[in-house]
């Protein structure tokens, strides 16, 4: 990211920086109650969420952010502290991230849902830290973010140690392609889970046919297109966000690449199909750690809930953020109303989220958590669930 | 090495740079001044074409001579589009700037203005996330050259491209409203002087280059297929790039920076993978602005002789 920002020199650079500020002052926080959360009762308290609302990768911040409304909703329907959801849009820029998280400790928020992404969450969480800021994040699955030392920071979802492999046995022992062209969006989160994809791939005796590193703002990927080709490789993996995945396999397939296209849970959205194309997304799978809740009992309550408050099926991250929500909205709800006592009974109680059961470390990462595959499909333009890698390589 | 697919994918990239670097060259030819809302200009050029693809009900690809009457459709809707705005742009953001005779340190934080003003309004009214475009033109393999496919797709690019500039180097070497945009180009107080109405050669200017960014923004939706409320920013800047390179001022500068731009990029991703694709071409701006410091071809454009 920043090697992106200043390789735009001289003067144009202004035009981004000026226009990612002009674009924050217009669309940041939707309820400006600042906390006044003193004393011993407080009649109401405010949580935020932390992640891209707007921006190019906003739908998986979207997602998460209307999970984190329904919890909330439903928690204030019979609190005696009423919660408030403080929205802090990032839009996916770790440039964005220090003053976002100087806004979530200024605004005396009790705890944060995200940072939504791995990049933004190097920069925020160390300033959250300070702040002594509770952050839940549903879906930053770098995992060098569980090795700092963090004491506020918490996660719900399996990181990339787990997220990389699993996506590398499923290639080979799945897809039975053994020469794979690995490429990343040189961010922390999409080269974070390709180094882990190449890596890995040598341990199941398949080859890395080609790896490279694109910028995911470039309109042209010929140049990696045609190493790609050259490369004889049968499957592609890419580590990064839906938005240059879609442009990225739409010039492969027009290039006459027919192999398989396997992502990462940052390509998991629909807008991958629609950028794409229908008829380039055959073959297509991500991974995900998020799991599948269309067949649990409260699974399925909570997706006609989503549906009806949102007119729309949760997305991607949906239900980790309603979890994630949940985790924090549990602690306030026994009796924890500051940062440090919510914190302490995170650590010491488990949830029964929606998605799994959510039980804490001592780093702050979940205990357990499996990576689930989706394959996209051209006829309904959604990803469908195909279950546990593990299960699936048997 | 892939040198044959790389050669066909950066004269088809080039292409495009070209004709935006078009844009930026003219009107720093005539008024000194670079337009760096000509970003946008390109931008409204690919909405302007999505719309009438969405107005004309258009989601499969069309065949026989539909593809034609939908080419010319697009293509005029786009060129309309973004000369209208450019011309608006200049009307708005310069020309009350140019009659009050403020320093070129206004005309560009006037550009940067409108750069914001126009991607915002586009992202507010269309969303931030790319907008896909129906595919108007299948990406046939004709032939092969080594390993490289050279597809229909980007022949059109080329040969549309090579089209537009052939006929705006015409115009602006061959005609009486071309040799008014040269002779301002020159020396405007000797041109007023001698009759030329300076503010009507200004609009023409931003006409034309607008055409020529209307032309890439088609081309660019036809073959990328996608569009976003800053679509313009890469490509402006690669377009500028390639003025630069070529000779800022000079048209056919504008040519050959393009061309040369879009196949050092392809190059040094070829060669160095792709993540040092930014760095070999300002490598290589850098190295030859060292040795040229007016760009390959020249600076100004009274120099560029038919």
């Amino acid at each position: 990211m920043f090697k992106g920002k200043s390789r735009k020199v001289a003067l144009p650079s202004f035009i981004a920086v000026s226009g990612l500020i002009a674009a924050a002052c217009g669309s940041s926080t939707t309820s400006s109650s600042s906390g006044s959360a003193t004393t011993a009762a407080p009649a109401s308290l405010s949580i935020g969420f932390f992640g891209a609302l707007t921006g190019p990768n906003a739908q998986l911040g979207i997602n998460i952010d209307d999970g984190v409304k329904l919890a909330v909703s439903q928690y204030n329907q019979n609190a005696k502290v009423k919660v408030t959801l403080v929205n802090l849009d990032s839009q996916g820029d770790p440039a964005q991230a220090p003053q976002l998280a100087q806004k979530a400790i200024s605004d005396k928020l009790v705890g944060l849902v995200g940072p939504a992404f791995s990049g933004e969450s190097l920069v925020a969480d160390p300033i959250l830290e300070q702040g002594q800021i509770v952050n839940v994040t549903p879906s930053a699955t770098n995992p060098a973010l569980a090795t700092k030392g963090w004491k506020y920071w918490h996660r719900i979802v399996g990181n990339d140690n787990a997220q990389g492999p699993a996506a590398a046995q499923f290639i080979v022992k799945k897809l039975g392609s053994t020469k794979v062209a690995v490429i990343d969006d040189a961010s922390a989160y999409g080269k974070g889970i390709a180094d882990i994809v190449r890596s890995t791939l040598p341990t199941l005796s398949a080859t890395v046919a080609t790896s490279q590193s694109i910028d995911p703002t470039a309109p042209d990927y010929s140049s990696t297109v045609n190493a790609i080709m050259a490369s004889g490789a049968t499957s592609v993996f890419y580590g990064g966000y839906y938005d240059a995945a879609g442009r990225l396999l739409k010039q492969l397939r027009d290039a006459g690449f027919t192999g398989q296209f396997v992502s990462d849970d940052g390509s998991l959205d629909p807008k991958l199909i629609s950028t794409a194309g229908t008829s380039a997304v055959s073959n297509t799978y991500a991974t995900c750690a998020c799991g599948d809740v269309s067949t649990t009992a409260p699974g399925k309550a909570f997706t006609s809930a989503y549906q009806s408050m949102f007119s729309t099926a949760p997305g991607t991250y949906s239900a980790e953020g309603y979890d994630a929500a949940n985790v924090i909205l549990t602690a306030i709800k026994a009796g924890n109303t500051t940062s440090t006592a919510i914190n302490s009974y995170l650590g010491s109680h488990s949830f029964n989220g929606i998605t799994k059961t959510i039980q804490f470390s001592s780093t702050g990462d979940i205990k357990g958590g499996g990576i689930y595959v989706y394959q996209a499909q051209a006829s309904s333009s959604t990803f469908s669930s195909l279950g546990l890698v593990s299960s699936l390589v048997g | 090495m892939q040198i044959p697919p790389s050669i066909v994918d950066g004269i088809t990239t080039g292409a495009i740079y070209a004709l935006m670097a078009l844009g930026y060259t003219l009107v720093y030819g005539v008024l000194r001044l670079i337009n760096f809302a000509h970003s946008e200009v390109f931008m409204v050029g690919t909405f302007a074409s999505l719309f009438t693809l969405h107005a004309l009900g258009i989601t499969k690809t069309p065949t026989g001579l539909a593809i034609v009457g939908v080419f010319i459709l697009i293509t005029v809707a786009a060129v309309a589009g973004s000369s209208i705005m450019a011309v608006l742009v200049e009307r708005i953001a310069y020309r009350p700037l140019r009659k009050r005779n403020s320093s070129s340190l206004a005309n560009l934080i006037s550009a940067i203005g409108v750069s914001f003003f126009l991607q915002e309004v586009y992202a507010l009214r269309y969303g931030r996330d790319l907008i896909p475009f129906p595919r108007i033109l299948n990406k046939t393999v004709l032939f092969h050259i080594g390993l490289a496919e050279v597809r229909l797709d980007k022949v059109v690019v080329v040969v549309v491209a090579l089209v537009m500039m052939f006929f705006l180097d015409r115009f602006v070497n061959g005609t009486r409203l071309g040799r008014g945009i040269r002779a301002v180009a020159q020396d405007s107080s000797t041109a007023v002087l001698m009759g030329v109405n300076i503010d009507r050669i200004v609009t023409l200017t931003f006409l034309l280059g607008g055409a020529m960014a209307g032309v890439a923004a088609m081309l660019y939706g036809m073959f990328y297929e996608v569009t976003q409320y800053n679509i313009g920013f890469v490509i402006g800047i690669k377009g500028f790039t390639a003025a630069v390179l070529g000779g800022i001022g000079n048209i056919r500068g504008a040519l050959l920076g393009g061309f040369v731009l879009g196949l050092v990029e392809t190059f040094g991703g070829a060669i160095f993978h792709a993540q040092w694709v930014d760095v070999v071409s300002f490598s290589v701006l850098v190295l030859v602005l060292l040795f040229r410091p007016t760009g390959i071809l020249g600076e100004s454009l009274q120099r560029a002789k038919a």
